[in-house]
């Protein structure tokens, strides 16, 4: 503790109200796990018999396996896009430096401001014209739009740090600018790149709204059944899909954390330019 | 390029220069283009378009019809208030409930912080269809926290606790608590610790200390968090939606029933214009006051 004069145990009061936040704030989602190996019709806890009855449900459903296949490919889809674009945003902001105008950097994080009910109505609104609804491209395409401010920010705040000189020095040595990205700025930026696609990834395959006005019928996410099942009537089966989601945010997580890490250990302290 | 002699490079005219600052800015417009272009189209473009169509009524003539009627219109109106009170509801809890956490991650060394963090970042990284179900499970009739209270004889009707606005706002609390504690986690690890060693070097008491110097230090990471989890309860769909059983109307579900049900894109582009402005506007207090403190301090 940095400010030891004052005494650990009158701490104590700060210490169990914090730990208790942060137990609720873990222990909510938690629960479904154990419920989610229930064998009744009804889900308990703790169960009375345990059984794997629910994930057999799972995986025998067809509704579930086509809504899981369209969630992964939109999933994979747009944090490939979205990395891509996020990243070119990116360097191109840094390259721009101080120049910038402070326009651009508002517009291209407005995703994350507009709520995002406005932003599924006007995709809706729009895709109704182009005959976009209910298709992969436009489910794509509205993801990597919603993802892409997060990729822009990671990869933005690791080449704050990166000093421009390099790149001079490989463009006097003959290299086209996109030879001396691809040789010279990618590779040390390369792991805010991985952790923004991540994000990406996660963002796409967790998001509701958008999929609840642009999906539909077989082209459902995963997120839009649940939702639906949620509101209209609760099938258990939603407790073993939960508890893998679970599973696959802290797969993403730690993933997500090495790469970030690894990240700010590869970049050197920043520099002056 | 190729035929320029070596002299021309080392020395290139101004024109020169110019040509090539040109060319450099073309080509970094050009990387920002595509991201640009794609928020154009999808977020821009549309809602521009959907906010013009709420000025218009069906015959496509200019009116304020649609705004009169959302201020007219008692049940618009209760909406608009309920939003309103469980938005704020909610980030009051947020504050009271996340504001210790951060400074005690704050007072933790790094790693065992990093390890703690890891408490706040795994619900910010779980989907919130999840987390909704999670508390309708526990919050539910015969759901654990009222068969839990009833075991140990501190209730004996079990209580409603969803399916109403009490349930709305601990499901919505739940979501909204890593917002705020994130980015005030980070304010307070900035804070420069030598300013406290000085106040109670100066006699001042820990209370004192905290109110006069760490609070103030930290009012910009909180009050932004704050800013931001309000504009974000504004909006909110789908806690609302499950945990409220249609008993709580919020203003996003009015957009999402006007499109889905009655198919009038006017009165859902009028709410969602008055839902923007609010949003904007709270988010630029946010900014500005984040702003008026750095100045101060």
């Amino acid at each position: 503790m940095e400010d030891s004069w004052i005494p650990w145990h009158r701490r104590l009061p700060l210490i169990l109200f914090a730990g208790l936040v942060m137990l609720l704030l873990v222990l909510p989602s938690l629960i479904v796990i154990p419920m989610s190996f229930s064998a009744g019709d009804y889900l308990e806890f703790p169960p009375r018999e345990w059984s794997l009855r629910w994930y057999r449900a799972y995986f025998d459903s067809s509704l579930w396996g086509e809504a899981t296949t369209i969630s992964f490919i939109a999933g994979l889809s747009t944090a490939l896009l979205a990395s891509i674009l996020g990243t070119a945003a990116a360097w191109g902001l840094r390259l721009m430096g101080r120049g910038a105008p402070p326009l651009l950097m508002m517009l291209l994080t407005m995703p994350l401001t507009v709520p995002v009910i406005l932003t599924a109505i006007g995709i809706f609104y729009l895709y109704v014209r182009l005959d976009l609804v209910n298709s992969m491209t436009g489910l794509v395409l509205a993801h990597t739009m919603l993802a892409l401010p997060f990729v822009l920010i990671l990869v933005l705040s690791r080449l704050q740090g990166f000093d421009l000189n390099q790149v001079r020095v490989a463009e006097s040595l003959g290299a086209k600018p996109a030879k001396a990205f691809f040789l010279v700025v990618l590779p040390q930026i390369r792991f805010a790149v991985i952790a923004g696609a991540v994000l990406a990834f996660l963002t796409s395959f967790d998001e509701v709204i958008v999929a609840l006005f642009i999906t539909g019928g077989g082209k459902s996410t995963i997120t839009r059944v649940m939702f639906t099942s949620l509101r209209d009537q609760v099938d258990p089966t939603i407790a073993s899909v939960s508890s893998m989601l679970i599973l696959l945010s802290v797969v993403l997580v730690v993933i997500f954390q090495f790469f970030e890490g690894r990240g700010q250990k590869a970049a050197p302290a920043a520099r002056k330019e | 390029m190729s035929t320029l002699a070596l002299p021309a490079v080392a020395s290139p005219t101004p024109a020169d220069l110019a040509r090539a600052e040109r060319h450099d800015r073309w080509r970094r417009l050009a990387l920002v283009a595509p991201a640009l272009v794609l928020i154009g189209v999808l977020l821009v473009g549309p809602f521009a378009w959907l906010a013009t169509l709420s000025f218009l009524d069906a015959q496509g003539s200019l009116t304020l019809g649609n705004y009169e009627m959302i201020f007219e219109q008692t049940s618009t109106l209760k909406i608009l208030w309920t939003t309103f009170r469980v938005s704020l509801l909610v980030t009051f809890f947020c504050a009271i409930l996340g504001y210790p956490v951060a400074y005690l991650l704050g007072l933790l060394p790094r790693r065992a912080a990093a390890f703690c963090l890891l408490a706040v970042l795994l619900p910010f990284w779980t989907s919130i269809l999840v987390r909704t179900y999670a508390w309708m499970v526990l919050l539910a009739r015969k759901g654990l926290v009222n068969t839990g209270l009833k075991d140990i004889g501190l209730i004996d009707e079990p209580l409603r606790l969803m399916h109403n606005e009490s349930g709305t706002v601990i499901g919505m609390t739940h979501i909204m608590l890593p917002f705020l504690i994130l980015p005030l986690y980070a304010t307070i690890r900035s804070i420069d610790r030598s300013y406290l060693r000085a106040g109670a070097s100066l006699g001042a008491r820990p209370t004192t200390v905290f109110w006069r110097v760490f609070f103030p230090l930290s009012l910009p990471g909180f009050l932004g968090g704050l800013c931001f989890v309000f504009v974000l309860c504004l909006g909110f769909f789908v806690t609302p939606a499950l945990l409220g059983g249609g008993k709580v109307q919020m203003i996003a579900m009015i957009i999402e029933r006007n499109i889905v049900m009655h198919a009038s894109w006017g009165a859902a582009s009028s709410i969602g214009v008055v839902l923007l402005v609010t949003t904007v506007a709270v988010l630029w207090l946010g900014w500005f006051l984040r702003r008026g403190r750095r100045k101060d301090a």
